[in-house]
C-alpha cells in the first residue's frame, strides 16, 4: 500500500491541518517510506491473535455519583484565548 | 553522595536547602547554553528552600527528599508554572493544578528549580524538536543530549539538579540517559499515576526518574508511585522498600540475552562493553540464560510507530485554540481557526506524526496498520512472558550506538525511529527498564545498557543495576 498526495491532503483535513504545498509533498514521501518500512509486520502470522490495546488487564472503575473538588470556573478559562462571560468564544459558527 | 546521604545531612542541619539550592542554580547560569531548562524557578524555589530550612530547624521532618534538587520536564504540571510541553501551542499555558506526581514529591520534600526542555509533546530522539530550541549533550555539545527527555537527562549529567522526572513512551528516559551518561528508570505501565502528564500515547507513556544513581532512582520511585483515583490505569500492586534491593549480591539471578543483539549493527564499542559486562554477571554468580528476542528486534518499531501515533493523534485532538493554548486569531470560521492553530501552533515531527496516526485510524486502513499492530503487540507481550518465566532480567544495550551529532538524523524521520529499537518494547508490554551506565566509547561518549523486568518487579532492575553500577568497572 501506498499513499498518495490526494490521500494526505484528506488525512490533513481529517486531523485539522492545513499542511503547505510543499509539506503535502514531503509529508508524502516520509509517509510512504515509514509505511512501507511498517508493512514488515505483514510477515508475522496473527490469524486469530487478539488485538491488545493495552497492557494492564483493565476493569472499568466505577465510583460514587458525588461531587468531588475539582477546577474552579476561573481557572478553567484562565487559560483561554478568548473568553465572553463564563464562557469559551470562539468565531462565529451560525451566520446571519 | 547519594540522594539519601544528603538527605541525611539535610535533616541533621549539616547541609541547608537553600545554600544547595543557590549552588544548583550557578551550575544552572554556568551551564545556560546548553538550553537544558525552558522555565527557571528562581524566586519560587528559593522561597521553597527557606522554608524546608526553617521545618527542620524547628524540629518538623519535610519528608524522605528533604531539601533535594529536582529538574521537572516540561510536560508535567506543577501548579502556577507554565507547562509547554516545548510547545508552540502550550507557548502560554500557565497550569491551573499539580500532576499527582508533583503533589507527591512536594509532600516528600523536594524543590523544583526549573522545568525542563524536551522534544515538543516528547516526540523524538534527540531534543532537536523543541519550540524552544536544541539541547546540547553536556559530555559533547556538538552532540544530542537524545530524547524527549533530553533536557532532564542533562540537567542531571550536568549537575544542574540533583534529580528529574521524565516521561517514557518508548525510550524517552532510557535513551536520553544513555547518551548523557545518567540512571534513568521506566517504571511498570501503571506504577506511577500519570495525572498531570500531557499525554501522548496513553497506553505507554509513564513518569520515572533520572538520576546520579542507581539507588537515587530507587528512592523516588518509592515516593511517587501508588494507586491514583485521578489516573484510573495507576496499579494498586504494593509498593515495596525499593532500598532493600540495594547493595546486595546477585548470586542466582537468572539474566536474559540474546546473541541477535550483537548482529543488529550495533556500535562495536557497545557490543564489547555488553560481552565484558554478561562475563563479569556470570563470574559474580548471575545465571546467563540465552532467550528469544526476535519479535521484539524485528517488528517492536513498527508495531509502536504505528500504535503511539495513532494514540497521539486522537489525544492532541485536544489542542484546538479553544479552551487553552496558542489560537490564530486572524481565522473568521471556526473550522479554519482550528485548522490554521494546528497548523502554526504544532512543529512539524508532531504534524509529522499526528498525520501516520490518523492515515493508520482512517477508515479502510485500520484493520491493515492499527490493529495488525495490537496483535503484534500481543506476540511481543508474549515472547517476554516467556523470557520472564526463564529469567528475573533481561540484559541489552540500551542504545545501538551512542549519542549522535546534531543534525545528523533529523531529515530522516524513520532512521530516527530506527534508534530507539532496544527501548520502545518494553512500553508495549507494560514492563519496567533501567538504563545503567558502564563505560565510554572511544570519542568520551557515554555507553549505556538496559536491563528489564516483568511487570511490577523493579526491585529486580535495581538489584542487578546497582551491583554493575557498584562493581563493574
Amino acid at each position: 500500500m501506498s499513499i498518495s498526495t490526494d490521500q494526505v491532503e484528506k488525512i490533513a483535513a481529517l486531523a485539522n491541518l492545513n499542511l503547505s504545498e510543499d509539506e503535502k509533498s514531503k509529508f508524502t514521501v516520509q509517509l510512504n517510506t515509514i509505511l512501507e518500512y511498517v508493512e514488515k509486520l505483514n510477515e508475522l502470522d496473527t490469524e486469530g491473535v487478539s488485538p491488545l490495546s493495552h497492557p494492564l488487564d483493565l476493569k472499568n472503575v466505577f465510583r460514587k455519583d458525588e461531587v468531588q473538588p475539582s477546577l474552579p470556573v476561573e481557572k478553567a478559562l484562565e487559560n483561554a484565548p478568548a473568553r465572553s462571560k463564563n464562557y469559551f468564544k470562539v468565531p462565529r459558527v451560525i451566520r446571519k | 553522595m547519594t540522594l539519601r546521604e544528603y538527605v541525611r545531612e539535610i535533616k541533621r542541619g549539616k547541609l541547608s536547602a537553600a545554600e544547595s539550592l543557590q549552588s544548583f542554580q550557578k551550575k544552572c547560569d554556568e551551564y545556560s547554553h546548553l538550553n537544558a531548562f525552558i522555565t527557571l524557578l528562581n524566586e519560587r524555589a528559593m522561597q521553597r528552600a527557606g522554608w524546608i530550612d526553617e521545618e527542620i530547624s524547628r524540629g518538623a521532618d519535610p519528608g524522605p527528599l528533604a531539601g533535594t534538587i529536582f529538574a521537572i520536564k516540561d510536560n508535567i504540571n506543577i501548579a502556577g508554572v507554565r507547562t509547554s510541553c516545548a510547545s508552540r501551542i502550550l507557548e502560554n499555558f500557565n497550569s491551573p493544578f499539580d500532576a499527582t506526581v508533583i503533589r507527591k514529591l512536594t509532600d516528600a520534600g523536594a524543590v523544583f528549580i526549573g522545568k525542563t526542555n524536551m522534544d515538543e509533546f516528547a516526540m523524538g530522539s534527540s531534543n532537536e524538536n523543541s519550540y524552544f530550541g536544541n539541547v546540547k549533550n553536556s559530555v559533547d555539545e556538538s552532540r544530542v543530549p537524545g530524547g524527549s527527555s533530553g533536557g532532564s537527562a542533562v540537567a542531571v549529567a550536568a549537575g544542574m539538579a540533583q534529580a528529574a522526572l521524565g516521561s517514557d513512551t518508548g525510550g524517552s528516559i532510557r535513551q536520553p540517559a544513555a547518551f548523557s551518561g545518567v540512571v534513568g528508570l521506566k517504571p511498570t505501565y501503571g506504577r506511577v499515576s500519570r495525572f498531570g502528564l500531557v499525554a501522548f500515547a496513553s497506553s505507554l507513556d509513564q513518569i520515572g526518574p533520572l538520576t546520579g544513581t542507581v539507588d537515587d532512582a530507587a528512592l523516588i520511585l518509592g515516593v511517587i508511585s501508588g494507586h491514583d483515583e485521578r489516573d484510573s490505569t495507576s496499579s494498586r500492586e504494593p509498593v515495596p522498600d525499593f532500598h532493600s534491593f540495594i547493595n546486595r549480591d546477585i548470586r542466582g539471578i537468572r539474566i536474559g540475552v540474546n546473541r541477535a543483539v550483537l548482529e543488529k549493527g550495533i556500535q562495536p564499542e557497545i557490543g564489547d562493553r555488553l560481552q565484558k559486562l554478561t562475563d563479569y554477571l556470570q563470574a559474580s554468580g548471575a545465571e546467563i540464560v540465552e532467550i528469544s528476542l526476535e519479535k521484539t528486534l524485528e517488528f517492536g518499531i513498527a508495531a509502536y510507530y504505528i500504535i503511539a501515533t495513532a494514540e497521539a493523534s486522537s489525544n492532541l485532538a485536544r489542542f484546538d485554540g479553544v479552551r487553552y493554548g496558542y489560537r490564530d486569531d486572524r481565522q473568521e470560521t471556526l473550522a479554519g481557526m482550528y485548522r490554521s492553530t494546528r497548523q502554526n501552533g504544532f512543529g512539524e515531527e508532531v504534524r509529522r506524526r499526528i498525520m501516520l496516526g490518523t492515515y493508520v485510524l482512517s477508515s479502510g486502513y485500520y484493520d491493515a496498520y492499527y490493529k495488525k499492530a495490537l496483535q503484534v503487540r500481543h506476540l511481543i507481550k508474549k515472547e517476554f512472558d516467556e523470557a520472564f518465566g526463564k529469567v528475573d532480567t533481561i540484559l541489552t544495550p540500551t542504545t545501538p550506538a551512542t549519542a549522535f551529532a546534531m543534525g545528523e538524523k533529523i531529515s530522516d524521520p524513520l532512521e530516527m525511529y530506527l534508534s530507539d529499537i532496544f527501548t520502545v518494547s518494553a512500553n508495549l508490554a507494560g514492563i519496567c527498564g533501567i538504563n545503567v551506565p558502564v563505560g565510554m566509547d572511544a570519542s568520551g561518549l557515554p555507553i549505556g545498557v538496559q536491563f528489564m523486568a516483568n511487570a511490577f518487579e523493579e526491585g529486580k532492575l535495581f538489584r542487578v543495576a546497582d551491583f554493575v553500577e557498584k562493581n563493574f568497572k
